[in-house]
């Protein structure tokens, strides 16, 4: 937000600035875009964007169609767009409810609880990091404190850490929580947190960018709003809660769905320390998946589909937060 | 002018005799004078911010600087998991690395990844952009169309496009066959001088909607007066663009290009869904080694060694990201 109003600012001031000594500016004239972009042109424009678009589209035909496809019907020679005799065989296979036939019950099948351990694990991420992050956003943007600016610096720095690097120590930081997973005090014995929701989402409860992005949107709160709240004896609590949280709604909101965009398709994190089938989320269950059955793609395909459903709804729902997130944030959760 | 300060602070401060002691009056709350506090009563007055900021600092103490100490740590140490011993071994495995040509060559992948990938996407993605950005009907269509596999889970993309590379009932091979372009199917993935492009290609197909809408954004916010300058000068449709449109994207261009470069760096998921690294390593790149010494031969020393030489690499790029979306955060945000 900080970013945006910049911008904007600067675009309004530069107009401005040569007003009194230069001469004036000539009149705007009206767009007229319109009228200028012929038929012709439109036509072109179609002609280029239609087969990309059709390009880009059809390996998702491909993926609803052939999810509705028995195994014979996805291994003939000529593609099949519309199934022919369609099936839910997939579905049931991959959710693993229902009778299944004994060919999948020889081949392995999936689980509908990896879905809802990624559902539980997403909510529960995306819920507790927008609070976090909101808490660790207001004091640095509103609050003066001794050591603000040095804890403020290091939370930017590691901003440059990436993932990668902390993954291996992570792995064994999680292994050796103290108390948890049948550790003694001093962290060893037990597992700790592998294969467990904790480790799952403890290390994604705050995200220092989100912080950073959130501080941004907090900075343009006026303290004068804050200052009446604290004279009417408003508790620095109650402060946060009703006057800064809902003045942060589209900052709020493009930190959630992108926390939630990235908890859902996480992939290297449950990969390494998840372990147990019934507790792995649906992307590692998937993926281990096709190592596994190399052949039962109609299982894969159904439960692709499954696994981006989430996501496309929060998309078409979120659409207008989405490009506004992408403006505020210049980036992809 | 020089007396009056001092005459101000000796009337505001003047010690003043309170039960048998002299001390300073203490300013009330919200006085301007609070700052003048002593340190330990500052940080009294103000203890929710630093509630406000424990569960945030508890969890960057433990899971990114005390893991940083950690992985800085492991690089010395002959560290696996499955043996008891641990021994500090010095610098064995930075040694190791430097001669490791299945590190050089995940570098060279990864490089050669990045390089592919970051280009295409940004390119196909400022086309896009450019044709979205005309008053079309079906705009808002289009924009879905194109942004859909960015929304879509990496690995549900991973494993689509490896059944589309399928060498035998793959959708590729069937179209190019029909077309006549190739005579025999090609395997794609197994293939290794196919196999890299295959996955840039499906990378590209996965991140052009992203550059698609950051450069719409961008393209909005160049202000109409300039093409119509640029008009009444005479300039043409690709002047405009060349003149014009291009120039006032740079900074758009340049967070798209370290944004993109410091993302494919990291490249993991397709690898580890599609191809496993291989053929013949063709396709390992640096995370997916640093994956395959940690996870598949549970030497942490020397993963971790791995990681480092990543971080090295990105801290250019990310150290660069940080300079200019401070310099220019309008830019940045559009």
């Amino acid at each position: 937000m900080g970013g945006v109003s910049d911008g904007v600012d600067l675009r309004e001031a530069a107009p401005a600035a040569p007003g009194p000594t230069g001469p004036t500016p000539p009149a705007r004239e009206p767009r007229n875009g319109k009228n200028r972009f012929g038929l012709r042109q439109k036509a072109v424009t179609y002609l280029v964007l239609a087969p990309l678009a059709i390009l880009f589209l059809a390996p998702f035909a491909w993926l609803i169609s052939a999810s509705f496809q028995p195994m014979g019907e996805i291994f003939s020679t000529t593609p099949h767009w519309v199934p022919e005799s369609p099936t839910l065989e997939g579905y049931k296979g991959f959710l693993n409810v229902g009778d299944l036939t004994n060919a999948q019950q020889a081949q392995g099948h999936g689980d509908w609880r990896w879905f809802a351990n990624s559902a539980f694990v997403a909510l529960t991420i995306t819920v507790l990091q927008t609070f976090f992050n909101a808490l660790c956003a207001y004091s640095f943007a509103k609050r003066r404190f001794p050591g603000r600016n040095v804890i403020f610096v290091l939370f930017l720095a590691t901003m440059m850490v990436p993932g990668q690097v902390t993954l291996i120590p992570n792995y064994l930081i999680i292994q050796h929580i103290p108390f948890f997973g049948g550790n003694d005090w001093m962290g060893s014995g037990g597992h700790g947190w592998l294969d467990s929701y904790w480790g799952l989402i403890m290390p994604g409860i705050v995200s220092a960018f989100g912080i950073f992005l959130l501080r941004q949107y907090m900075l343009s709160i006026p303290d004068q709003l804050l200052e009446a709240a604290r004279i009417d004896g408003a508790s620095e609590f109650r402060i946060f809660r009703s006057v800064v949280l809902p003045l942060c709604g589209p900052a709020l909101a493009a930190n959630a769905i992108f926390t939630f965009q990235g908890a859902w398709e996480d992939f290297f994190w449950p990969l390494i320390i998840m372990s147990s089938p019934d507790k792995i989320t649906a992307p590692v269950g998937l993926a281990l998946f096709v190592v596994q059955n190399r052949t039962s793609w109609t299982l894969l395909f159904a439960g692709s589909v499954i696994a981006t459903l989430p996501m496309i709804i929060v998309f078409i729902v979120f659409q207008r937060r989405f490009v506004q997130g992408i403006a505020l944030t210049g980036i992809k959760g | 002018m020089m007396a009056q300060p001092v005459v101000r602070t000796e009337t505001d401060a003047a010690p003043v005799k309170n039960g048998g002691r002299w001390s300073r009056p203490r300013p009330g709350p919200g006085s301007p004078h609070a700052n003048r506090r002593s340190l330990p009563a500052r940080i009294w007055k103000e203890r929710s911010a630093y509630v406000f900021l424990m569960p945030g600092m508890l969890i960057f103490s433990v899971f990114t600087l005390a893991a940083l100490i950690f992985a800085v740590y492991l690089t010395f140490h002959r560290w696996s998991i499955i043996e008891p011993d641990k021994p500090f071994v010095g610098l064995t495995n930075y040694r190791d690395m430097i001669h490791d040509e299945r590190f050089t060559e995940s570098v060279l992948n990864t490089i050669y990844f990045s390089g592919a990938s970051v280009p295409l996407s940004m390119a196909t993605g400022l086309l896009l952009a450019l044709l979205l950005n005309l008053p079309l009907r079906l705009r808002g269509l289009f924009r879905t169309a194109f942004y859909l596999p960015v929304v879509t889970p990496f690995v549900v993309s991973a494993i689509l496009w490896k059944w589309l590379y399928n060498g035998d009932y793959g959708l590729f091979n069937y179209y190019l066959l029909q077309a006549h372009i190739i005579d025999d199917p090609l395997l794609w993935l197994s293939d290794k001088n196919l196999a890299m492009p295959a996955v840039v290609l499906m990378s590209v197909w996965a991140g052009t909607g992203f550059s698609m809408v950051v450069y719409l954004a961008g393209l909005q916010a160049i202000p109409q007066e300039l093409y119509e300058a640029a008009r009444i000068d005479g300039a043409g449709v690709w002047q405009r663009l060349r003149y014009v449109t291009i120039p006032m994207l740079r900074p758009t261009t340049l967070f798209l290009l370290v944004m993109g470069i410091i993302s494919s760096l990291q490249v993991f998921t397709q690898i580890f869904v599609m191809t496993n690294g291989g053929p013949v390593n063709k396709t390992t790149t640096m995370v997916y080694y640093m994956y395959l010494w940690a996870f598949k031969y549970f030497d942490m020393g020397y993963a971790s060694t791995l990681a480092f030489a990543l971080f090295l690499m990105l801290l250019v790029f990310t150290a660069l990201q940080l300079r200019l979306s401070r310099q220019e955060p309008g830019a940045w945000a559009a």
